[in-house]
Parts: structure tokens; C-alpha cells; sequence
């Protein structure tokens, strides 16, 4: 049985509302798991539906079941802690598939049922899908690359900004130069379409890596969020090149997700989105750590901080970016547990940019257990540290800068956890380098602060051992 | 005016637009502790772009045309199963209450 084209796009319309509904189950984590089978539901009526309609599908489900195994072990096997790689190899590969269709489409469009030679509102999207989905694919790879912490090993991935003499006028005149190249696909001949094609889609791979590089570790969250947008973006334009509608919703859907998401993390650092995208943010860390005088601070043993804690009546937890790297999760959910099991109240604060992604933390305390009501965010969070006892700040640091609240910092009007206002404040570091924003913060030096030096693992489960 | 068609692209843009409100609203709907899954489960979702790649693989004209399309989908079925399942991994982790296993050494 063959489906006609008006059947096939009501199917292609039902799957789009269940993309809808997918992203729709996500307001609440009760929801959220019946949002994902909408979206496998969508996913697998768009798949088969396609399969359907095309004649020679034994390439096709080969190509499937290989991509697909891979795709389940890797999602079997991948630890919690290194969601931001996952997430940032996956924007990769959607951007290079989509510049692989691309490139199909070009070579034989009439296989699209578009006219041969293509029409030019057609090429016009295409030159668009492609030229965002090869700087998705080579942006996310460098991402991918910092995130994984693959800087030694290769110099492009490194986590601190690459900044060099006249970047901005060098990738100013690299996106022209595609642009240009871009018009000359747009309007060459049938035979003359090669060669346009090929250099545009080369230079938007190399612009995908300059773009990243100057962007710093910490500002992660907001190249993640970006690269996420991108790869929306890129299936739209796809989608537009080839009429297909589906392709379109749900580019647009994952388009302003990531937009959004962009917008989130800036807000959260206070910082626009311009000024993350052209970088260099934090170049000076080590010279401005190495400016800052000695001034004293009270270092305490993981026995003290038990000793603290145990007479505590509320504590709240601040986890940062450290604790991800330390793994420190189940260790910090069973100091918790012991704690509440002595009458402790303990909750966890979350400020919108801890950790390499938008949401990683709450990610790392959910895989250790910890229930998500006990997990607040910071506007939620912010007006309890006044009543309570401890504030233990895990493996965080610019996120609990009071300096945010002075004018002229640097990071003045950042909004920050106020982790000061507790009345005892316990750190965890692993020394007393500077945070990524390459200032001091006045938190470790009050009065009330204790610091307890090490990795956030060991330090914790030596508190655990400490708490009778 | 009438008889004449409306470009495609017109209606393209048309679902676009529109779509884009409807991500816009829902996204911000989404809870912030739940970031991370909607981060994987857009992936997912824009591995749709393996519909043109199954059709490209699927293409008369076979060749390098045929090699390219395959690869686009073995690339996109990655996102496709990768993303939905480690959300789904990811999602079933969200709990409100403390599991039953250590509720039950509680009173220590």
C-alpha cells in the first residue's frame, strides 16, 4: 500500500505535535518520562513512515541499525558526570549529517522530488542548512573537546580562551568570504554548483572552530546552549531546502529551546550574549590570582566541618562545577542522609550556571538519589540562607562571590546564591586559586568561614566518616 | 490574485514562525532542574533531519550519493536512539521521595 503525499504529511503533522508534546511533558519532573515516549512516539511515526514512503530501504536500515546500536550503548554507558561531552558530540553529529543531506541534495535533487536543476529560494536554504549545520558539527567538536578536558592533548580543546591579534577581524572577513560564496552557489549553473558549494561549506567548518575557541570553560553552559540552537536552526533550513514541514517544526522546536536556554545562562552571569560569544573572558586568570595579597584565611579538617554540621539545625548545600569533577555526588547524598537521620534539615541550592551545562547539577544529585524537592533554585533558595545554620559551598566559587553585590567588580550584578548571609559558611576547594572570573572572593576570607582544603570526594567522605 | 499558488516558501515560513512561538512558550514552561533532559531530548528530536538523510540513502541514482545518504543516517540513529535513552536514564532519576532501600536504614 503507498500513501499519498496528503496522508503523509497529516502523519508528518502528528508526529510534529507529539515533538510538542515532548518538550511540553518537561515543565514537571512527574511528566517528564510520558513527554519522552511522545517523543519516541514522533520520532518512530516520522522514521517509518518515511521508510514507507521511499522505495530502497535496505541501505537505509542497515545505516539505522548500526547508528542505532551505537547510539544505545553510548547512551547505556555513559556516566552522569559526562553529560556535557554527550550532549555536545551529539550537536555534532546532527550538524554533519544535515550538511551530508545537504550535499546529497545537491548531487541529485531530483532523488528530493525538487526540480534539477534547483530552483533558487532552494539553494538560498540550503547554502543556510548547510552553512549552520558544518559550523554546528565543527563547533561542537571543540566544545566537545574542552568539555572533555582534551586541552593537553591537543591545543585547539583547551578549556582557557585561544585568543590571538585580530580574531574578530579575521572571522568577519571568513563569514563574508562564505557569504559571498554562498550567493555563488545561489547563483550558479547547474555544472558551475560544485566548487561554491564545496569552498562555503569548507570555510563555515573552519569559522564552526575559530567561533569556539576563544570561549572559556566556565562560559560552557552558554556555547552548549548555543550549539543546541544551531543544530535546531540547521534541521529548519534542511527542512526548508526539501519542503518538508516536519523538519521545520521540529528544528524551530530545538531552535528556541536552545535560544532560550542561551538567554538563561547569560542572565545568570550577568553577562550579554555578545560579550560570551566573542570571548577571551578569563584569559587573565593566573595574573590576577597572583596580584591579590595574602590575607588569612581559617582552614578547618573534615572532622571540624562534622563536628559543625552535626549541631546544625538547617544546612544548605551549594555544589559547583568541583563536585562534578570529583564525583562527589554519592558521597554528598550520604552526608545528607546521615545528617537528616540526626534531625538536620539539608537542602541544596542551585544557581543556574553551576556545573559545564544548564542543569548538570541537578543531574548529578538526581543520579545519587537525592529527591528532587529537596533541591531548590536560587530564586527559590535565596531568602532561606539568612535562617540557616551552615551554608557548605562544594567545589563552587564565583557563584557565591559577594563581589557581585559591589559596584565596580568585575562581576558586579551577577546574581549569586547568598551563601554569606548563612551563619557559618563551610568551602570546599581544592586550593585557593581563583575562580574562573580570575577574582578573589571576600566569602573565604569572613569571619564565619571555614575552609576545608582538598578534593571534594575525599573531604566528604571523610566528613561522612567523622558524623556519629 | 486568485489562482495563483502561494510559494512554498511562503508557506515554510508560515509553519516556521509559527513553531518557533510554540517553542518559545513551551520551552519556558520547562522546569530549570530539568535542563539537562530537555538539552538531550532536543537532540533527539532534531535527528529528525534522518528523514531527508533515509530518503537520500534511499536514491535511485545510487553511487557516492547512496554512501553519503547512509552515512547521514547512521550519524542522526545515533542521536535518535543515544538521545531519547539517556533521557529517558536521565529522567527516571528525578524521584521525590527517598527510595525505599535507605529509607529503611533510617532509623539509625
Amino acid at each position: 500500500m503507498t500513501l499519498s503525499p496528503n496522508v503523509v504529511a497529516l502523519l508528518y503533522l502528528f508526529a510534529s505535535v507529539l515533538f510538542i508534546l515532548a518538550l511540553k511533558g518537561l515543565s514537571h519532573p512527574l511528566t517528564a518520562r510520558r513527554g519522552n515516549l511522545f517523543g519516541i512516539a514522533g520520532m518512530s511515526m516520522a522514521v517509518v513512515t518515511t521508510l514507507w514512503i521511499t522505495g530502497r530501504v535496505e541501505v537505509a536500515l542497515a545505516a539505522l541499525a548500526v547508528g542505532g546500536a551505537i547510539g544505545w550503548v553510548v547512551a547505556k554507558r555513559v556516566e552522569m558526570t559526562q553529560m556535557p561531552e554527550l550532549v555536545a558530540a551529539m550537536h555534532s553529529l546532527v550538524g554533519l549529517a544535515a550538511v551530508l543531506i545537504a550535499i546529497a541534495v545537491v548531487n541529485s535533487p531530483l532523488a528530493f522530488i525538487l526540480p534539477d536543476p534547483i530552483p533558487m529560494g532552494n539553494r538560498v536554504e540550503l547554502f543556510i542548512g548547510t552553512f549552520v549545520g558544518a559550523m554546528t558539527f565543527s563547533g561542537s567538536v571543540i566544545a566537545f573537546g574542552k568539555l572533555a578536558n582534551l586541552g593537553k592533548k591537543f591545543r585547539l580543546f583547551s578549556s582557557a580562551p585561544i585568543v590571538f591579534k585580530g580574531q574578530q577581524m579575521v572571522n568577519l572577513v571568513l563569514a563574508l568570504s562564505m557569504v559571498a560564496l554562498g550567493i555563488a552557489f545561489v547563483l550558479a549553473t547547474s555544472e558551475g554548483r560544485w566548487l561554491p558549494f564545496i569552498a562555503m561549506t569548507a570555510l563555515a567548518f573552519v569559522l564552526g572552530v575559530l567561533v569556539i575557541i576563544p570561549i572559556g570553560g566556565a562560559d560552557m553552559p552558554v556555547v552548549i546552549s548555543m550549539l543546541n540552537s544551531y543544530s535546531g536552526w540547521a534541521a529548519s533550513g534542511i527542512g526548508f531546502s526539501l519542503n518538508n514541514p516536519l523538519l521545520i517544526v521540529a528544528g524551530a522546536l530545538v531552535g528556541s529551546s536552545g535560544a532560550i536556554l542561551s538567554y538563561i545562562m547569560c542572565k545568570a552571569m550577568n553577562r550579554s550574549f555578545f560579550s560570551v560569544i566573542l570571548g577571551g573572558f578569563g584569559a587573565a586568570e593566573g595574573a590576577a590570582s597572583s596580584t591579590t595579597e595574602q590575607k588569612a584565611v581559617k582552614s578547618g579538617s573534615p572532622e571540624d566541618v562534622a563536628f559543625l554540621l552535626s549541631n546544625a539545625e538547617s544546612v544548605i548545600i551549594i555544589p559547583g562545577y568541583g563536585l562534578a569533577v570529583a564525583r562527589a555526588q554519592h558521597a554528598v547524598k550520604e552526608m545528607a542522609h546521615k545528617l537528616a537521620s540526626k534531625g538536620i534539615t539539608v537542602r541544596y541550592a542551585i544557581h543556574p550556571v553551576a556545573g559545564r551545562m544548564p542543569g548538570h547539577m541537578n543531574v548529578l544529585l538526581a543520579e545519587a538519589e537525592v529527591p528532587y524537592d529537596q533541591v531548590l533554585e536560587m530564586e527559590d533558595i535565596n531568602s532561606d540562607f539568612g535562617t540557616s545554620d551552615i551554608a557548605f559551598v562544594l567545589g563552587a566559587n564565583d557563584v557565591v562571590n559577594p563581589l557581585a553585590e559591589e559596584k565596580g567588580s568585575p562581576i558586579y550584578g551577577m546574581p549569586i546564591l547568598e551563601a554569606h548571609k548563612a551563619r557559618t559558611v563551610v568551602v570546599n576547594k581544592r586550593s585557593m586559586a581563583s575562580g574562573y572570573a580570575g577574582i578573589d572572593n571576600p566569602l573565604f576570607y569572613m569571619d564565619k568561614t571555614m575552609m576545608v582544603f582538598g578534593d571534594a570526594k575525599k573531604v566528604v567522605e571523610d566528613i561522612v566518616k567523622s558524623i556519629e | 490574485m486568485h489562482g495563483v499558488p502561494v510559494d512554498p516558501i511562503v508557506t515554510n515560513l508560515t509553519v516556521f514562525v509559527l513553531a518557533i512561538f510554540v517553542g518559545y512558550h513551551v520551552v519556558w514552561g520547562v522546569t530549570p532542574a530539568l535542563h539537562t533532559p530537555l538539552m538531550s531530548v532536543t537532540n533527539a528530536i532534531s535527528s529528525v533531519i534522518i528523514v531527508g538523510a533515509i530518503i537520500a540513502a534511499a536514491a535511485g541514482t545510487g553511487g557516492w550519493g547512496v554512501a553519503v545518504g547512509a552515512l547521514a543516517v547512521a550519524l542522526a540513529a545515533i542521536n535518535t536512539f543515544g538521545g531519547f535513552l539517556v533521557t529517558e536514564r536521565m529522567l527516571e532519576m528525578f524521584k521525590k521521595k527517598e527510595p525505599r532501600r535507605s529509607a529503611g536504614e533510617k532509623h539509625s
